[in-house]
């Protein structure tokens, strides 16, 4: 090592973002995590060594040029550091926020080997609502292909094809099932963690691109695949998710007070339960819940149903070191007063005479050993069977795709275990033109890894609206 | 839109959306939303026509949101209609089928009764409800069946009760049973069917929230297994559906129900003398 050499100061520690105090956030639905300022954001992007080689860039599924916009900020050239970004990536104000950075890009940053990566997600997020309260500028369009393009689903990757593929030119339907557009941003992730007017906005960006929206227009049922390809739709994406809740199977699971995740959620995300009677739909919830599951969706469940007043404890049947979800969101629902309880899980539920839950029987579990995959599995502890009172259980095990559009089209291949949409490396399915990506294809997945799908299906998808006679 | 009266607070609606009218068949069942704070709530096909683009849906005023429904004016338009939903009914010829419909249900009914008819099957036609006045949609029903029966729980029109369908599968036969109603309408017609054998479908009308399979709520038990009112119905085996389960079910939220709805008659300026909340 040349250390005589004037080299930069390595600032071997991230700036912190400011977020809400957990006391106060149990409390509310306003966004945790407050964002940085400006010149917290000139700090933290200092700190990036502008490697020639960037490590970080090949941990991120959408293929961000990372360092560039990172120097952006630093010289406070914003507008060029968000076009960067938009590049390659229509939702950053939403990757700035949900994206597991720690597992993708700021894993593979350089810095992390000798101390804290850059924030690469905060400063992404920092350009992103820089942009939303300056104005967004369209990037611009490639001339007319006549091409058209059915997207189904305006999710996370049903964005991401329609935005890349309407700048290449090609003309976009994109057809969305519920009323409001957005996919699980709009009905899985919470307000605190993701605001809707953010959402909304992203939305609104991919429309003015271009892109056509049809709310409340379910494929399968008021078109099928066969239908718009016979209609003028040159190729069809399919983007429509893991909508479908799975339960435990227990005894007593249909009694009162039992949620799925996905209706929790939906009742308090998308249609704002949270604001009733404001709003027209209720959520009833109790004094003592239980959200069963150990993912980034238990944990949206557990964070929200505190902040409608309740105590809320968390079943897991592995141990902490296993939960799926990330660590930051753990982090952030101990904080706030969650209790979690490892190694145990339900085996049946009991009503009042409403048929409303009272109490839930369960039973500890233990580890056994890795299989080939390094998963450690689980079995129940003979005679450990406990029981619990509770007034409200959330299950959040996970997510199967919704069978609708499967059902209805002829010739499509699917896995009939996972009842997902089999589909080669670039999303394409069995049938010709229609291609498929994020959770409908792999299952239950994160939202960067949907929109990664979506941007290597709308390249495949490119090439073969422009060969296509 | 257009609006008609046919019950006191029961209203049938036709709206325009040429999408959904163009893929509607009976059995089906429609996601409406009004309102930007609204809720989503489900609503049974009543009829469709695919020339001019139009579907209708009843709805009997009893929550915030149908009352809200019913205030719609004509020539207004609803913010949001999704659909069809849900599967379509087997319609072909069985050879003798009986209709059994309730309240605000009646509506849909007949549209299934009119394309049993259709399909060349004798169709008998039970019209029921709590009260006289309840009792709609007489003259349609006379059109699309062979025989018309009227039903209402106090006697004030028709039979009294059940008692004359049980008589009457004494004596006559038949090959099918569709019951659309009150849950504990399609509970009682289903065990006095069961006996005799008689395939009984009922409309299963649970909770429903997105009503294309995401949310859950409306799982009901049939034949012991959990399903999905959305997806895997509306339509299920009256004999094997546990009709216990459902009406706890569709309680859940009444509470919530009763309060949104008092608000709601608030608004229009509550009685204590002050201005609007």
């Amino acid at each position: 090592m040349a250390e005589t050499k004037p080299k930069p100061k390595l600032n071997r520690k991230a700036v912190e973002m400011a977020k809400q105090d957990p006391k106060v956030r149990a409390k509310n639905f306003s966004e945790v995590a407050l964002g940085y300022t400006e010149a917290e954001a000139q700090e933290e992007a200092s700190r990036c060594l502008q490697c020639p080689n960037p490590q970080c860039r090949s941990g991120c599924p959408v293929d961000i040029p990372i360092p560039q916009f990172v120097k952006c900020i630093k010289d406070k050239k914003y507008a060029e550091g968000i076009a960067t970004i938009k590049s390659k990536n229509a939702l950053p104000a939403v990757c700035g926020r949900v994206c597991p950075q720690e597992e993708q890009c700021q894993k593979k940053c350089v810095i992390g080997r000798a101390g804290e990566p850059v924030s690469i997600g905060r400063l992404e997020r920092f350009l992103a609502d820089w942009e939303r309260d300056n104005g967004f500028q369209l990037p611009p369009k490639a001339a007319p292909t006549g091409k058209k393009v059915a997207v189904i689903g305006a999710g996370p990757a049903g964005l991401t094809v329609a935005a890349d593929l309407v700048k290449l030119g090609h003309e976009i339907t994109m057809f969305e099932a519920l009323h409001i557009g957005g996919g699980v941003l709009s009905y899985g992730i919470p307000e605190f963690r993701l605001p809707k007017a953010i959402v909304n906005n992203e939305v609104n960006y991919v429309q003015k691109l271009g892109v056509d929206l049809r709310l409340g227009n379910l494929v399968g049922r008021i078109h099928t695949i066969p239908e718009l390809m016979k209609n003028g739709y040159d190729a069809v994406f399919i983007g429509s998710g893991a909508g479908l809740p799975q339960f435990t199977g227990s005894p007593g699971e249909n009694l009162g007070g039992i949620y799925s995740a996905n209706e929790f959620l939906i009742r308090v995300n998308l249609m704002k339960a949270f604001k009733f009677p404001e709003y027209d739909t209720p959520i009833r919830i109790g004094k003592h819940v239980v959200v069963i599951g150990g993912g980034n969706v238990a944990m949206d469940c557990a964070r929200s149903s505190m902040r409608l007043g309740s105590e809320v404890c968390l079943l897991y049947r592995r141990s902490r070191d296993e939960l799926p979800a990330r660590h930051e969101e753990i982090e952030n629902a101990e904080e706030e007063g969650i209790v979690c309880k490892f190694l145990a899980a339900p085996l049946e539920f009991y009503g009042d005479e409403k048929g409303w839950v009272k109490a839930m029987k369960c039973i500890a579990m233990e580890l056994t050993e890795p299989d080939a995959k390094g998963r450690r599995g689980v079995k129940q502890v003979p005679g450990s069977e406990f029981v619990m009172d509770v007034d409200t259980v959330i299950i959040a095990i996970g997510q199967t795709p919704n069978p609708i559009i499967q059902r209805t089209t002829d010739g499509l291949q699917s896995d009939p275990r996972h009842g997902t949409i089999c589909v080669n490396e670039v999303g394409k399915t069995s049938l010709d033109g229609v291609y498929a990506g994020g959770d409908v294809a792999t299952g239950a997945a994160t939202v960067i890894s949907a929109m990664g799908a979506g941007k290597r299906a709308a390249k495949a998808m490119h090439e073969y609206l422009m060969n296509k006679k | 839109m257009t609006k008609t009266e046919l019950a006191p607070k029961i209203k049938l609606v036709e709206v325009e959306a040429p999408d959904v009218a163009a893929k509607s068949q009976p059995g089906q069942f429609l996601i409406v939303i009004h309102g930007e704070k609204g809720e989503r709530i489900p609503l049974t096909i009543c009829g469709y026509d695919r020339v001019k683009g139009t579907v209708s849906f009843a709805f009997h005023e009893v929550g915030k949101t149908t009352k809200d429904l019913g205030k719609i004016e004509q020539g207004e338009s609803i913010d949001n209609v999704t659909g069809p939903l849900g599967n379509p009914s087997e319609i072909k010829k069985f050879g003798k089928v009986l209709c059994v419909g309730g309240s605000v249900m009646i509506a849909p009914l007949l549209l299934q009764a009119k394309a049993m008819k259709e399909a060349g099957n004798h169709v008998t036609t039970i019209l029921g409800a709590r009260t006289d006045p309840f009792i709609m949609m007489e003259d349609e029903a006379k059109r699309y069946s062979d025989k018309v029966y009227l039903s209402t729980d106090d006697g004030t029109k028709g039979f009294k009760g059940l008692d004359f369908l049980r008589e009457l599968l004494k004596t006559e036969k038949f090959d099918r049973c569709i019951v659309m109603g009150p849950v504990i309408l399609m509970k009682d017609v289903s065990a006095i069917t069961k006996p005799y054998g008689i395939p009984t479908v009922v409309t299963l009308t649970p909770i429903m929230i997105d009503g294309m399979g995401m949310c859950g709520v409306c799982r009901v038990t049939v034949d012991g297994k959990m399903l999905f009112g959305c997806v895997d119905g509306p339509e299920f085996d009256g004999h094997k559906t546990d009709f216990d389960e459902l009406i706890l079910r569709q309680r859940t939220m009444l509470p919530e129900e009763r309060l949104s709805s008092v608000l709601a008659e608030m608004k229009g300026g509550c009685k204590c003398g002050r201005n609007k909340a």
